[in-house]
C-alpha cells in the first residue's frame, strides 16, 4: 500500500482521518517534549546575544563541564544564524545575477573568486567594523562571529542557486509564462523548487565548512583586543591555552555530538523531504531515509507542530504581491547595437571601478610596506603552494586506491560513505594541539611536520568523492573487465581512472581550496606556551593578524587570493572541462 | 456511427494570423528564417492540424498564438466573439511539462492559482477536470509515479481547467507509445464530440500524418526552409474514422505526396536543407542509416522504388524521421524523391551491390562532389602544407551562416560522413581536421 503523506489537504478527508487516527501516543509525547525543549533552548540562547559587552569580562568562559551544553547551544545558534543570512544573500544576489545581465557581469566572477579566497584572513577587518557598530554590546562581536561564518558559507550556495536559475527546464518555463504567473508565484512554484536539491547539498557543505570557522572566530585576538564569546570555539582555545587535555577532549566530544544531532534532526529530514524536488520524472530506486522525517509524518502532534512553524512560510508562498499597488513597468526595447554599446559602457565602468580599487589597495600597502615585502610574501606563497601540491598528491596516492576499493564494494561503501562525510564536516583544527605535542616530543622539524595539518580536514573530500565515483561505475563495464580479463595497470588506466576522474577533480578542487584556507591556522600552532611555526603565507597572515598589522594582512590575503585563483584556473578548471567533455558516462 | 457535436456553430473566427514571419537568432541576414508569410484563421468549433516536419516552424506558430513568442513580423489577433468573453488559450506540451514537486491535484490547480481563483473554487474545478479526464484516484500522486499516458492526461486537465476558448496542443502524443497515444486520441475525440469540454476549438501540431487525418477537420501542411503553408486540406470523412478505409488511406497518400514535392520544379536540389553551399544545414544522419535505407529500397518488395508511407510503416519510422534520410540520399544523388516515392538511382544501386571498400570509395566520391562543406574541408586540407586545419575555422565559418546549434550539428554530421568515407580525419581532443590516419 502506498501512502501519500504530502497529499493535499481535503482531497480525500475521510481516508486521511482514518489514517491519522492510528498514531502512537508515546510518539506524540516524545515529540512534544522535544519541541518544547528546543523552543526554550533557542529563546535562552538568543536572549544572551545582546548582553552588555562587559559581561564577557565579569563572566568569562570557564572550563566547567556543566556549562558546555550551553556553549554548544550558542555556537550552534550562531551557525544557523549565519546559514539564514547566507540564504537571504543567496536569494537576493543570485536572483539578481540571473535576471540582470549587467549585474551578472559582476556578480558571477565575484562569487567565483570569493568561493576560493581565504576568508579567514578577513576576520580582523570585520571584527573591528562590527565592534564599531555596536560599541557596548556583545551584539557587535556576535555579528562579527556570525559574519565570519557567513563568509565561509554564502558563496557556493549563491552560485548553486544562480546555476539552477540559469538551467530552468524550458517547458516548465513556458508553462509559467503561458499561465501568466506573477514573478513571486514563479519563484515559489518553479525557481525555488527546482533549485532546492542543489541548494541543500551546498548548505550541508557550507555547514561543514562553517565549523572550521567557528573555532577560529569565537576567540579572536586583533592587536590588543581579545574577545572570547561563550561557545565551543572559545572553550577549545581556552583549553588549548591551559594545556588541559581533558577539556579539549570534552570540547571535541561536544562538537561531535552537535554535528551528529543537527545532521539527524535537521539535514537528514530536509534531504528526505527534498527528494521530491529532484527533477527526474522516474521514481528513484533508493530514496534518502530519515527517522525524524518518518516520525514527523507519522505523529499527528509533530505534523501540527511543523504546520504551525511553517504556517508563515505557507502564507508567504500564497501571497499575491501584485495586490499591492504595482509600479507600472516601462519596457524600453533597444536595438541590438545600442544594447551592445550600453554593455560596453557598463563594462568600462566596472573596469574603472576595479582599477580604482586596485590603486587604493596598492596605495594602502605601499604607504606602509616596500617592494621587498611584496617579494618576500610571494616567496612565502610559493612555499605554501609547494605544501599544497605535495599534500594533494600524497592524499591522492593514499585515498584514491582506498576509495576505489570501498566504492566497488557496495556493502562497505554504504557504511563508510557517511563516516567519510562526517569526517569532512569535523573541524580538524581542534586536533592540532595533539600534533604539536608529538612534534615537540619527537623534536621534529615544524616546517615539514606541521604541513599535514593543512590537509587533515579536507582530505575526506577526495575520499568520499572517489567512493561515489567508484560506486557509480556501471555494472556492464565491470563485466567487460571480467570477461576480457582486464586487470592491473590496464584496469586502472582504461576503466577506473576515467570513471572516477570527474568525481576526483571535484573532491580535489574542494580539498585544495580548503588547504589554502587551513594554512592560516595550520602553519602557526600553539599549545599552552609552546609555539610552533612553519614558514609560509598562512603563518605570515596569522602573525600579521595577531599583531594587528593591517597592511601585511591585506598584502597576505591579496597574494593568497592570487595564488588560489591562478591555481584553480590553470590546474583544476582545465581538468574539470576535460572530465566534462570526455569522461562522462552516458 | 457518426457523432454530431451539439454546440451551435457561429461563423466568427477565433484567431486570425496574418503575414507572420519569424526569424530566430541574430536579426539581420544571418538569422534563421523559420516562418515566412503565414496566414491562418481558426474558426469556431473545429479541430485544425498543423502538419509538417521538424523545423517547419509549426511549433513556432503555435507559440506565437499562445503568446510565448512575439513574431518578428505580422499579427496574431483574437477578434471579439459575440456573446462571449475574451478569447483565451491554453496549451498542452509534448514533454507534458508537469512540475515534478507538485501532486496531480496541485499541478492541475497551478493555472487557476496564477489567475487568483479562490482556494475553494480552485479545488472544486480542479477535481472536476481530473474527473473529466479520467484521473480520479490519482489526485495525490506525484508525476514520477505515473505512466506517460497518465502524465499527459494531467497536462490535458491542467490546460482544460482554466476554461480556455482554444486548446493548443504541441505534438501531444508523440512522446507516448503507440497504444497509449491511440487511447488518448480516442478519449480526447470522445470528449470533444460529446461536447463535454468547454473549449471552442483545438489547434494541434503534429508530424504524424495519420494522426492529423484521424483527428482534424482541417489540415494545414507546412513545408520547411522556411516554414510556410503549402496546402490546406479539409477532411470530410465522418467520425469515428477508420484507418483502414480506402478513403482514409488515399488521403494519407495524398498528403505524403504533397509533403515530398518540391515547391518549384526547377529549384536546385541544395534547397532541400536550409542554406546554400557550405552554409547548408545538414541533418544528423548516420552513414549506417543511409546504407540501410538504400538496401531496404533495393531489396524485395520494392526493387528500387518505394512508396514512402508504405516504407515508413514497414520500417517503423515516422514520416518526420524518414524524410531527412531520404533527402540526404537525394542530395548525394543516390536516390530521388518523386511524388511520394523514393527511387534508387544507378549510383545507389551500385553502392548496394558493392563490398565495404568499394562502398567507401563511392561514398567518398559522392560526398566530395555533392556536399559543398565536405569538399570545402578537403580543399583547405589539400592546400595546406601541414595537411591539418583546426575545426574552429570551419565552425566559425558555419556560425556566420547559421545558428550555433545548427553549425554544431552540421559539423558533427560532416565529420561522421568524412570519417566513414575516409575523405579526411578528425581528432576530437585537438579539435582539428587532417588528412592523416591515426597511428
Amino acid at each position: 500500500m502506498v501512502f501519500f503523506f504530502e497529499d493535499a489537504k481535503g482531497a480525500r478527508p475521510l481516508v486521511r482521518m482514518l489514517r491519522r487516527g492510528g498514531g502512537l501516543p508515546w510518539a506524540d509525547f516524545a515529540a512534544f517534549i522535544l519541541l518544547a525543549g528546543l523552543t526554550v533552548m533557542v529563546i535562552h540562547g538568543t536572549e544572551q546575544m545582546d548582553a552588555p559587552l562587559a559581561q564577557l569580562h565579569t563572566n568569562p568562559v570557564t572550563l566547567d563541564a556543566a556549562r558546555l551544553p550551553e556553549y554548544a547551544l550558542r555556537t550552534t545558534l550562531r551557525m544557523f544564524a549565519a546559514l539564514a543570512a547566507s540564504l537571504v544573500f543567496t536569494f537576493s544576489v543570485a536572483t539578481l545575477a540571473a535576471k540582470s545581465r549587467k549585474a551578472e557581469l559582476i556578480i558571477v566572477p565575484a562569487l567565483d573568486i570569493l568561493q576560493s579566497v581565504p576568508v579567514l584572513g578577513f576576520l580582523s577587518f570585520t571584527v573591528t567594523m562590527f565592534m564599531g557598530w555596536f560599541p557596548f554590546s556583545q551584539l557587535g562581536v556576535e555579528c562579527a562571529a556570525i559574519f565570519a561564518i557567513f563568509t565561509s558559507q554564502a558563496w557556493n550556495m549563491a552560485f548553486s542557486f544562480y546555476q539552477s536559475l540559469r538551467t530552468l527546464p524550458a517547458d516548465l518555463d513556458e508553462v509559467t509564462r503561458q499561465f501568466g504567473f506573477s514573478p513571486w508565484r514563479r519563484f515559489v512554484r518553479l525557481e525555488l523548487p527546482y533549485a532546492i536539491p542543489g541548494l541543500i547539498w551546498n548548505m550541508m557543505m557550507s555547514m561543514s565548512g562553517g565549523w572550521f570557522f567557528v573555532v577560529a572566530s569565537e576567540a579572536i585576538t586583533v592587536g590588543n583586543t581579545t574577545v572570547t564569546l561563550p561557545g565551543i570555539g572559545s572553550w577549545l582555545s581556552l583549553a588549548i591555552a591551559r594545556e588541559d587535555f581533558k577539556s579539549v577532549g570534552l570540547g571535541v566530544l561536544a562538537m561531535g555530538v552537535v554535528i551528529v544531532l543537527y545532521d539527524q534532526l535537521v539535514f537528514r529530514p530536509i534531504v528526505a523531504w527534498a527528494d521530491k524536488f529532484r527533477f527526474e520524472q522516474t521514481a528513484s530506486q533508493a530514496a534518502p531515509k530519515s527517522w525524524v522525517h518518518d516520525l514527523i509524518r507519522r505523529t499527528r502532534f509533530l505534523r501540527t507542530g511543523i504546520d504551525v512553524v511553517l504556517w508563515p512560510l505557507r502564507k508567504l508562498a500564497a501571497l499575491e504581491w501584485s495586490r499591492l499597488p504595482s509600479v507600472p513597468r516601462v519596457r524600453v526595447t533597444l536595438s541590438p547595437k545600442t544594447d551592445r554599446a550600453l554593455d560596453a559602457v557598463w563594462i568600462a565602468v566596472v573596469l574603472v571601478a576595479c582599477a580604482f580599487a586596485l590603486w587604493q589597495l596598492i596605495g594602502f600597502i605601499a604607504r606602509h610596506l616596500t617592494w621587498s615585502d611584496v617579494v618576500t610574501t610571494f616567496g612565502l606563497g610559493m612555499v605554501t603552494l609547494v605544501r599544497v601540491v605535495v599534500l594533494i598528491a600524497l592524499a591522492t596516492l593514499i585515498w584514491v586506491p582506498i576509495g576505489v576499493w570501498i566504492g566497488l564494494r557496495p556493502a562497505w561503501s554504504q557504511r563508510l560513505q557517511p563516516i567519510a562525510q562526517f569526517l569532512a564536516a569535523f573541524p580538524a583544527n581542534v586536533l592540532f594541539p595533539f600534533a604539536v605535542m608529538a612534534i615537540v616530543a619527537f623534536r621534529l622539524d615544524p616546517n615539514i611536520w606541521l604541513s599535514p595539518l593543512m590537509i587533515l580536514g579536507t582530505q575526506w573530500y577526495i575520499l568520499f568523492n572517489v567512493i561515489a565515483g567508484a560506486s557509480a561505475i556501471p555494472g556492464d563495464m565491470k563485466e567487460v573487465a571480467g570477461i576480457f580479463g582486464i586487470r592491473n595497470w590496464q584496469w586502472w588506466r582504461q576503466i577506473v581512472i576515467p570513471a572516477i576522474f570527474p568525481y576526483y577533480v571535484t573532491g580535489a578542487l574542494t580539498a585544495s581550496g580548503g588547504c589554502w584556507n587551513a594554512s592560516i591556522v595550520a602553519e602557526v600552532v600553539t599549545w599552552g606556551n609552546r609555539h610552533l611555526e612553519a614558514a609560509g603565507l598562512g603563518a605570515f597572515i596569522a602573525n600579521a593578524t595577531s599583531a594587528g598589522d593591517y597592511p601585511r594582512v591585506a598584502l597576505g590575503i591579496a597574494v593568497m587570493s592570487l595564488f588560489v585563483i591562478a591555481f584553480n584556473r590553470s590546474v583544476w578548471r582545465p581538468m574539470y572541462a576535460f572530465a566534462e567533455r570526455r569522461l562522462r558516462i552516458n | 456511427m457518426a457523432i454530431v457535436k451539439s454546440l451551435p456553430r457561429t461563423n466568427s473566427p477565433l484567431v486570425e494570423v496574418r503575414n507572420v514571419r519569424h526569424v530566430y537568432g541574430k536579426t539581420g541576414a544571418s538569422g534563421l528564417l523559420v516562418l515566412d508569410n503565414v496566414d491562418l484563421t481558426l474558426q469556431d468549433n473545429e479541430i485544425v492540424g498543423l502538419l509538417g516536419r521538424s523545423g517547419s516552424g509549426k511549433s513556432t506558430l503555435l507559440r506565437s498564438i499562445a503568446g510565448l513568442i512575439t513574431p518578428t513580423e505580422g499579427t496574431v489577433s483574437f477578434p471579439p466573439v459575440p456573446d462571449c468573453g475574451p478569447t483565451t488559450v491554453s496549451m498542452v506540451f509534448q514533454s507534458f511539462a508537469l512540475f515534478p514537486w507538485l501532486t496531480v491535484l496541485e499541478n492541475v490547480e497551478v493555472g487557476l492559482e496564477a489567475k487568483r481563483v479562490p482556494k475553494e473554487e480552485r479545488r472544486k474545478r480542479a477535481l472536476a477536470a481530473i474527473d473529466l479526464i479520467g484521473l480520479d484516484g490519482f489526485e495525490s500522486a506525484y508525476p514520477k509515479e505515473l505512466s506517460g499516458g497518465m502524465r499527459q492526461r494531467v497536462g490535458l486537465a491542467r490546460a482544460l481547467v482554466v476554461d480556455p476558448s482554444i486548446l493548443l496542443m504541441d505534438e501531444p502524443f508523440s512522446a507516448l507509445d503507440v497504444l497509449t497515444a491511440e487511447t488518448l486520441r480516442t478519449d480526447l475525440l470522445d470528449l470533444w464530440y460529446e461536447g463535454r469540454m468547454p473549449i471552442r476549438s483545438i489547434l494541434i501540431v503534429t508530424h504524424n500524418i495519420e494522426e492529423a487525418v484521424l483527428m482534424c477537420d482541417r489540415i494545414l501542411v507546412f513545408s520547411s526552409n522556411p516554414g510556410h503553408v503549402v496546402a490546406e486540406i479539409t477532411v470530410t470523412l465522418p467520425q469515428p474514422r477508420n484507418r483502414q478505409s480506402p478513403a482514409f488511406r488515399a488521403l494519407v497518400e495524398d498528403i505524403y505526396a504533397r509533403m515530398t514535392q518540391r515547391a518549384t520544379p526547377d529549384q536546385p536540389r541544395e534547397g532541400l536543407f536550409p542554406g546554400m553551399g557550405i552554409g547548408m544545414a545538414l541533418p544528423r544522419t548516420s552513414t549506417n542509416t543511409l546504407a540501410g535505407l538504400m538496401e531496404a529500397i533495393s531489396a524485395d518488395p520494392y526493387n528500387g522504388k518505394a512508396d514512402l508511407p508504405e516504407l515508413a510503416s514497414a520500417l517503423h519510422y515516422e514520416a518526420d524521421e524518414l524524410f531527412p534520410i531520404a533527402e540526404v540520399l537525394q542530395l548525394m544523388r543516390f536516390a530521388e524523391l518523386e511524388g511520394g516515392d523514393l527511387k534508387l538511382l544507378p549510383a545507389g544501386k551500385r553502392y548496394v551491390d558493392s563490398d565495404v571498400d568499394q562502398r567507401k570509395t563511392l561514398f567518398a566520391k559522392h560526398l566530395l562532389n555533392y556536399v559543398p562543406l565536405a569538399a570545402h574541408i578537403r580543399r583547405v586540407l589539400d592546400d595546406r602544407p601541414s595537411r591539418k586545419a583546426p575545426a574552429r575555422r570551419f565552425r566559425d565559418e558555419l556560425e556566420d551562416l547559421m545558428s550555433e546549434d545548427y553549425a554544431d550539428k552540421t559539423l558533427k554530421t560532416v565529420i561522421q560522413w568524412g570519417r566513414y568515407a575516409e575523405a579526411f580525419a578528425y581528432d576530437e581532443s585537438a579539435d582539428q581536421f587532417s588528412l592523416e590516419n591515426p597511428e
